[in-house]
């Protein structure tokens, strides 16, 4: 059946370092935590702070794309290169965000008013 | 096999990544994200391009639309149940069943706290007079945003059933790879709304 596979217990040993390792992986997504809500807090006090528009507008975009790479490496495991096909994964998010800004520059030069 | 019991010693280090079923689902629900992507890039496309046009005389301007501190509240709600998601997800490598039904639920809560918030939002768009037919940007505007609803919706229901579903059951090699993928989604449906909050909101404002 497609659940069945082989399971090997583990020694004392190894079972204490898988608990230290995903242990130290806890607080490395905790620290990004806090660094994704630092990004969002900065990006609300640019707005609210009344900078010029083309100066504030590249900024929070790259706040936004900062905290987007965050997420998908650190949350969403992506950064695990022993992942079942993870280069399959990375190969779709990838091209989705080429589709992503083909459309972008579609709707914003070809269609104009 | 499924029913095997486990010790937190047994447990496999990566329960979700240990089954066929576990590995295809995890790729699957990458390939269903990458269809989102290609989705919700199509609608910010289409907002982007149609904010704040109307037909002539009924336009609503983003800048006296959008209200920062509601949008900023619904970031914090929605990025702190990613966290909690997060949490309940090192609680399943550490076959602690407890803890994976507890962080799930308050993912689940925190998300409704968003949505209530949401709802609120497009409840008060609505009263004054910013409705869904009412103009090209609002169309656009309700259609990105509500999108994002609805998988906000979906992802609250998907969560309760795993929850009540697996009550009784406790952690197997089953029902891991099911939370890892529901948590997966969760961090997706975050991942848009911080292009939302950019894009919509924050860019909104300032015109």
């Amino acid at each position: 059946m497609s659940h069945d596979t082989e399971i090997q217990g583990r020694s004392q040993a190894e079972y204490e370092f898988g608990r230290r390792k995903s242990a130290e992986k806890m607080r490395k997504q905790v620290i990004n935590f806090a660094i994704m809500i630092f990004l969002t807090f900065i990006a609300f006090a640019t707005v609210v702070a009344d900078f010029a528009p083309t100066f504030i507008k590249p900024i929070i975009l790259l706040l936004a794309g900062i905290q987007v790479v965050l997420q998908l490496y650190s949350f969403m495991h992506m950064d695990e290169k022993e992942a079942p096909y993870i280069g399959v994964i990375s190969t779709f998010v990838w091209v989705g965000a080429i589709i992503a800004f083909t459309f972008f520059l579609a709707f914003n030069t070809i269609i104009w008013w | 096999m499924l029913d095997t019991k486990f010790t937190p010693q047994t447990w496999p280090e990566h329960p979700e990544q240990v089954t066929q079923e576990g590995k295809n689902k995890y790729v699957g629900i990458w390939i269903f994200i990458c269809s989102d992507i290609v989705l919700f890039a199509s609608l910010f496309a289409t907002y982007i391009s149609l904010r704040n046009r109307g037909p002539a005389g009924m336009e609503f301007t983003s800048q006296e639309l959008f209200e920062l501190p509601l949008a900023f509240v619904m970031t914090m709600f929605l990025l702190t149940s990613s966290l909690t998601s997060v949490i309940a997800m090192y609680h399943l490598k550490n076959y602690n069943f407890k803890g994976v039904q507890l962080w799930t639920l308050a993912t689940v809560l925190l998300g409704l706290g968003f949505l209530a918030l949401e709802i609120y939002e497009f409840y008060h768009y609505v009263h004054i007079g910013f409705g869904y037919t009412q103009s090209a940007f609002s169309s656009a505007f309700f259609t990105l945003v509500g999108t994002h609803g609805l998988h906000v919706i979906i992802g609250l229901v998907w969560m309760l059933c795993l929850v009540f579903r697996n009550a009784k059951r406790g952690l197997n090699l089953y029902n891991a790879p099911k939370y890892f993928v529901a948590s997966i989604y969760w961090h997706f449906i975050d991942v848009v709304w911080v292009f939302i909050f950019t894009v919509v909101y924050l860019m909104g404002v300032l015109g």
